[in-house]
């Protein structure tokens, strides 16, 4: 009899709690914004937070009131940002260029110095604290696996060789977890279509960056003056390549001695169209670099000194000069003389 | 009066629920980084402690007293609570959405909040009156509001201090909020 009446009670009480439910769900009825739904199902709901709003429910509120751009996102990337375009009805942002994040050293077992020989606990906070890290560099990744732990993503790695941080680019959506988790300040978040970056933080000058690390900045300044474009300036001894300058011909990765700068794409080489080259020698003067040889009126031809800036295609009246990725490795050596009249590109004064 | 004197600061100072009882950890520590929101999360649960405690007076003296059914208090509880929180939860969503918004997932958590159901097994316990146990559930929520407030505070001043890694965040808002249990016990020679 007892269960009876407990099941009976508690049935009713659940019932008469229901109709007060239904009831007060009616009198708190809050319209629901379909788009906003719509949005937060497009999201990818790793709730990383990535984007500055607590979770994909926040940024699906915020791209709907019109208070975050329609790729807010940076994990979904312009695949998201495009969807979510659709939805509200704008055009998908374009130029938001993809960030990654980067690995700002490459001060690897081989390269950096151990000031001593660090058997604490396996984490970079910890080991950090240790009189400024195990590397005689204070700039340099610890290796210990901080960063490794934080990605969300699985796009950050040990190397096993190097015994140094690399991220995969493929899989990294620029969260800015492992930034944030450095204890270093090893790891920048960089765009992705870079083609040179310098991986080293060191501010040292000479001597004292070579005593610590083979693979260090030493502040020489080779880059800056090699820069074409000035594209390159010196601050804190380390160089700082200005984004819209650089054209990507990577002469400053060939020049750095010690490799801290360093070419992330693969060159690009002019081609010209032999068959509609008029031989104007427009190409020719506007190369910085000698890459382009042959005489007014006859079809003009690219050597091996062509560093893919792509001036010569900008400039070319008729069209006929396509960038190609390089096979062949460049010849400084095959530069020619310019002609004599040499227009210069860029509006700040060039040395060379 | 003299009992009612007794129940608030009783329930206020002297049992605190969250500085000697040590109910209601959850929402304390996870809502009190801002003021703002610490002082919401204090009214939405005061308004869930007071009505908890009267219906659950109402319930136990009615329903399961007569029928014999003592032992389905625990289970008859929680429905009460949880049916409070829902509608807490679709009035602030309708009423105040930044307040909705800023709570986020510790308003539904009211309704394992231990401190409201510890508040209405303990005026049963205590055998109190309905208008006794409806004050001592006010009573209650306003010393959790009140602990809530002072930790928000001092949790705002602890944000802009210069803190070594391993004692930023949780590790410095557990030893504040152990120092402060400790402050309280200072209360116990009141009544």
């Amino acid at each position: 009899m007892g269960i009876l009446y407990a099941a009976l009670i508690l049935g009713a009480m659940g019932l008469i709690f229901g109709l007060v439910l239904t009831f007060a769900s009616n009198f708190f009825a809050v319209p629901a914004n379909p788009t906003r739904d719509a949005i937060r199902d497009v999201l990818p709901s790793a709730n990383c937070g990535a984007c500055g709003y607590p979770g994909c429910d926040g940024c699906a509120d915020a791209i709907a009131c019109g208070k975050a751009p329609v790729n807010a996102c940076p994990v979904g990337g312009a695949d998201v940002g495009a969807k979510i375009a659709a939805i509200m009805g704008v055009e998908p942002a374009s130029g938001a260029d993809r960030k990654v994040a980067r690995v700002i050293c490459q001060g690897d077992c081989q390269s950096a110095k151990i000031k001593y020989v660090y058997t604490g606990i396996q984490d970079c906070v910890a080991a950090s604290t240790v009189s400024d890290g195990f590397k005689s560099c204070q700039f340099a990744c610890l290796g210990l696996g901080t960063c490794v732990k934080s990605c969300q993503f699985d796009a950050i790695h040990i190397d096993p060789e190097k015994q140094i941080a690399v991220v995969d680019e493929a899989k990294c959506t620029a969260c800015g977890k492992c930034v944030s988790s450095c204890p270093k300040g090893v790891i920048e978040l960089q765009y992705a279509s870079a083609p040179v970056a310098l991986l080293c933080h060191n501010t040292g000058m000479g001597k004292k960056v070579m005593d610590v690390c083979k693979n260090g900045c030493i502040g020489c300044q080779k880059c800056a003056k090699s820069c074409k474009f000035g594209a390159i300036t010196m601050e804190n001894n380390l160089p700082v390549i200005d984004r819209e300058k650089c054209r990507g011909c990577q002469v400053c990765a060939e020049v750095c001695p010690t490799g801290a700068i360093r070419a992330l794409q693969t060159r690009r080489v002019a081609e010209i169209d032999q068959s509609t080259c008029i031989g104007c020698t427009i190409c020719a003067r506007n190369c910085q670099f000698g890459a382009i040889e042959g005489s007014l009126k006859q079809p003009h031809k690219v050597n091996a000194a062509c560093t893919g800036c792509g001036a010569c295609a900008e400039k070319c009246p008729k069209k006929c000069i396509t960038m190609k990725d390089a096979t062949a490795p460049r010849d400084p050596k095959a530069a020619v003389e310019a002609p004599a009249t040499k227009p210069v590109l860029t509006k700040p004064a060039d040395k060379a | 009066m003299n009992t009612y004197m007794t129940i608030l600061i009783g329930s206020l100072l002297v049992n605190n629920f969250v500085m000697n009882k040590f109910l209601g950890i959850c929402p304390f520590l996870g809502v009190s980084k801002k003021f703002d929101t610490a002082l919401g999360m204090g009214m939405a649960v005061t308004f869930v402690m007071t009505a908890a405690s009267f219906v659950t007076w109402i319930v136990n003296e009615f329903l399961l007293l007569p029928f014999d059914l003592a032992y389905m208090q625990t289970i008859a509880y929680i429905l009460v609570i949880a049916v409070l929180v829902q509608i807490v939860e679709m009035a602030l969503k309708k009423l105040s959405p930044s307040l909705y918004q800023a709570l986020g997932v510790y308003l539904p958590l009211i309704t394992t909040n231990c401190a409201v159901l510890g508040v209405a097994i303990l005026n049963t316990d205590e055998g109190y009156n309905l208008l006794e146990s409806t004050f001592n559930g006010f009573c209650a929520a306003l010393g959790f509001t009140l602990a809530m407030l002072l930790f928000a505070c001092i949790r705002e001043k602890l944000s802009l201090a210069k803190m070594p890694k391993w004692m930023d965040g949780f590790p410095g808002a557990l030893i504040t909020a152990g120092l402060m249990a400790i402050a309280f016990q200072g209360f116990g020679g009141l009544i």
